[in-house]
C-alpha cells in the first residue's frame, strides 16, 4: 500500500462530493438536511439538484421520519446533520422506521468524535457505531479519509437498506485511491505483517499508518486492516489476521463500550482468544479543545497506538 | 358505497376487533372500535386503491398511515374485510408467528402496511415524506395519515406540523381520531391538548371537523377534503369519535383503551354488534 499524502482534506467533504455523484448518477437518490448543509457539505448537491434536496429545519426527528417515508417510493434518502443529532437524538425514529421497517435510508453523519474539537462534549458524540451497531438490518461504515469517504458514499447509494455513514470534521491526511471501488464489508488491507494486527476505523486509520514505521524500528512487523464497514464486519478477514498475528490492537475514535474494539473482541472471543489491547475512550465524554490536543488528550494517538502494541506483543510473549 | 353498506361493514369490523382482542386477551380494544367508521369509510369508499396488487411503493394510488398503531385490531380487520390479506388470518392477531403483530409492521410482510407504527408520533413526518415522494413522482394520489389525540403530546408531531404547511405539502390529508381519552385518563386530565384547532391553523393547516362516528358526515368530509388538496395546503381533519364506540359498556371511560374483555364481556359486546359479513 502506497501511503502517500495526496492532500489534507477533511472527510465530511467526500461525503459531499460522494452525494453529488451519487445524485449524478441516479436520480432517485434525495438529500434531507436540518440546518446544517454547510458543515455537512451538501450545498453542491442542493445548488443542482434543488428538487431533490429537504431543507428540514432544526427537526431531525421529523427528518428521519420523512426520509423513511420518501424512501417506501422508492427513492434513496440521505440525511444530514452531526453524529450527535443524527443517531442519539433521534435514536427511537430510526428503531422504528428506518431498522426495523427496513427502509433503505442512509444517515450521514459528520463531526463524529472528539475530532470535532471545540465545541465541546456535547457535540462530540463518542456513543454512535455502538447505538446503530445494535440495530438489527442496520449496516455501519466509517471511512478513513476524503477519497474514501466518497466512494463509500457512491457505494452507499447502490446498496439497498438502512446505512450509518460516520465521518469528520478536521482536514486530515487522504492517501486511500482517488477512485478506489468501495466494497462494503470487505476490510481493507493497508499493510501485511506478522507480529500483531492493528484494526483500524475512521481518523484512528492513519494514526496508525504513522505507527507502522516506528513499530519496525522497534522490530516488530505489524499488520493494519482498515475496518471501515464495522457491520457486518468481515469476520473471515479478521480471523484469517489473527491466526497469524495472535495478538490484536484495536484502534477508533469512540467509546471502548459499542464500539470496533467490542465487535473484533466478540469475534475473538468466540472463536480466537488471544491478547488484545483497545485504543479508544474508556467511559468518558469528550471536552473542549484542539482535535490533535484531544486526540493527545483521550490517549487516540499514534503513541498510544505503538504503546498499546508494545503492551500486546509483551502478553503474547 | 351506500351509508348502509359502509355501516354494515363497520359493524363487522368492530364484531372482528372484539373477537381479536378476547381471542388473545391482549390489544386495545378502546380507540380502535372509535376510530372504525374513519378507516372504513377511507378505505371503502373515498381512497383510490388496489388492494389485490399491494404495492409497497404506493405509486399510483392513494396511501393511509397508521401513526397510533395501537389500534392495529381495527387496520388489521379492514385490510382483510378489503382484501388485502386472508379474513381467517385475524385469527392470528398477537399469536407467535403471526404477520399481524400486536403492533404494525412490514417485518413480516402483511400486505397493506408500509411501515411500523407504535411508538408515537412518527406517522406525521412519514406522511409528509411520502407525500412529498408523489409530488417527486407527478404522482396526483393522496395521502392520508391517521394520529391518535393523545399523541399529539409528542414534539415531533409539531416538527412536521410545521413543515408540512411550510413546504406546501397540499397532497396531504392528516385526520386525529379525537376521542379525549389516553390510557392514564382523559387528555384534559394528563396533559390538556388546548384548542387543537387554533393551533393547527396557526401553523398553516386547513383545518375541517367532523362528527368521527357519522358515517354520513365522515364521507362528507373526505370528499370535501379531496376536492381542496392541491392548492397550497395540508389539510387535518378532527373527527370527533367516541371511544369504545357501539359498546356500551366500553364507551364514554378510558379504561378500555388497552384491555381486553373477558368470555361474558365479550359476548355482551357481540350481541351489541350485528354480523353482517360473517365471522372470521
Amino acid at each position: 500500500m502506497d501511503f502517500t499524502i495526496q492532500n489534507q482534506k477533511d472527510t465530511r467533504s467526500g461525503f459531499g462530493e460522494g452525494l453529488l455523484e451519487a445524485g449524478r448518477r441516479n436520480p432517485k437518490v434525495v438529500a434531507f438536511c436540518a440546518d446544517l448543509t454547510g458543515s455537512l457539505k451538501m450545498g453542491d448537491f442542493a445548488k443542482e439538484f434543488p428538487s431533490r434536496f429537504f431543507q428540514t429545519g432544526i427537526a431531525e426527528a421529523n427528518m428521519v421520519n420523512m426520509a423513511a417515508g420518501m424512501a417506501l417510493s422508492g427513492f434513496v434518502p440521505f440525511t444530514g446533520t452531526f453524529a450527535a443529532f443524527a443517531t442519539g437524538r433521534v435514536y427511537d425514529q430510526i428503531r422504528q422506521s428506518v431498522a426495523y421497517s427496513n427502509k433503505n435510508v442512509k444517515i450521514a453523519a459528520s463531526h463524529a468524535g472528539v475530532t470535532l474539537g471545540e465545541d465541546g462534549a456535547t457535540h462530540q458524540i463518542l456513543e454512535d457505531i455502538g447505538l446503530m451497531k445494535m440495530l438489527p438490518n442496520m449496516t455501519v461504515i466509517v471511512p478513513c479519509d476524503f477519497n474514501q469517504t466518497k466512494n463509500a458514499t457512491i457505494a452507499v447509494a447502490e446498496y439497498d437498506g438502512p446505512v450509518y455513514l460516520r465521518f469528520g470534521r478536521p482536514k486530515v491526511p487522504n492517501f486511500t485511491q482517488v477512485d478506489e471501488k468501495f466494497i462494503i464489508g470487505k476490510a481493507q488491507m493497508l499493510q501485511e505483517g506478522t507480529d500483531v494486527t492493528i484494526f483500524a476505523c475512521g481518523h484512528l486509520v492513519w494514526k496508525a499508518v504513522q505507527a507502522l514505521p516506528i513499530l519496525k524500528e522497534m522490530g516488530i512487523n505489524a499488520e493494519l486492516i482498515n475496518i471501515h464497514t464495522i457491520k457486518p464486519l468481515d469476520v473471515e478477514a479478521v480471523l484469517k489476521s489473527v491466526g497469524k498475528t495472535r495478538c490484536v490492537v484495536t484502534a477508533e475514535e469512540h467509546q471502548r463500550n459499542g464500539g470496533l474494539g467490542d465487535s473484533i473482541a466478540q469475534v475473538l472471543a468466540l472463536n480466537m482468544p488471544c491478547p488484545m489491547e483497545m485504543v479508544a475512550v474508556n467511559d468518558v465524554f469528550g471536552q473542549s479543545g484542539t482535535p490533535d490536543e484531544l486526540l493527545k488528550a483521550y490517549h487516540l494517538d499514534t503513541p498510544d497506538i505503538v504503546e498499546a502494541v508494545k503492551k500486546v506483543v509483551a502478553r503474547k510473549q | 358505497m351506500t351509508i348502509n353498506e359502509l355501516e354494515r361493514i363497520a359493524s363487522q369490523v368492530r364484531r372482528d376487533i372484539i373477537r381479536m382482542v378476547h381471542g388473545c386477551q391482549s390489544g386495545h380494544p378502546g380507540g380502535s372500535l372509535g376510530a372504525t367508521d374513519i378507516v372504513t369509510a377511507l378505505y371503502f369508499d373515498q381512497m383510490q386503491i388496489d388492494p389485490a396488487h399491494f404495492r409497497m411503493d404506493g405509486n399510483g394510488e392513494d396511501m393511509f398511515f397508521l401513526s397510533n398503531g395501537h389500534i392495529s385490531p381495527m387496520f388489521y380487520s379492514i385490510l382483510a374485510r378489503r382484501g388485502y390479506f386472508p379474513v381467517k388470518e385475524l385469527a392470528t392477531f398477537r399469536r407467535l408467528g403471526t404477520r399481524l403483530q400486536g403492533h404494525p409492521t412490514t417485518a413480516e410482510g402483511l400486505p397493506g402496511v408500509r411501515i411500523a407504527s407504535g411508538s408515537l408520533g412518527q406517522g406525521l413526518s412519514v406522511a409528509v415524506g411520502a407525500a412529498q415522494a408523489k409530488k417527486l413522482n407527478g404522482d396526483q394520489h393522496i395521502v392520508y395519515v391517521l394520529m391518535g389525540d393523545g399523541e399529539q403530546e409528542e414534539g415531533q408531531i409539531w416538527e412536521a406540523a410545521m413543515y408540512a404547511p411550510a413546504k406546501g405539502v397540499d397532497n396531504l390529508i392528516a385526520i386525529i381520531d379525537y376521542n379525549k381519552k389516553q390510557i392514564d385518563g382523559p387528555t384534559d386530565d394528563v396533559l390538556s391538548l388546548g384548542d387543537l384547532r387554533a393551533k393547527y391553523e396557526a401553523f398553516g393547516w386547513y383545518v375541517l371537523e367532523v362528527s368521527g362516528n357519522d358515517m354520513h358526515a365522515l364521507v362528507n368530509i373526505l370528499k370535501l377534503a379531496h376536492e381542496n388538496t392541491h392548492q397550497g395546503r395540508p389539510q387535518l381533519i378532527l373527527a370527533h369519535t367516541e371511544m369504545g364506540m357501539g359498546v356500551d359498556f366500553m364507551m364514554g371511560t378510558h379504561k378500555w383503551h388497552g384491555t381486553a374483555p373477558n368470555d361474558e364481556q365479550a359476548a355482551n359486546a357481540l350481541s351489541q354488534l350485528e354480523e353482517t359479513l360473517g365471522d372470521y
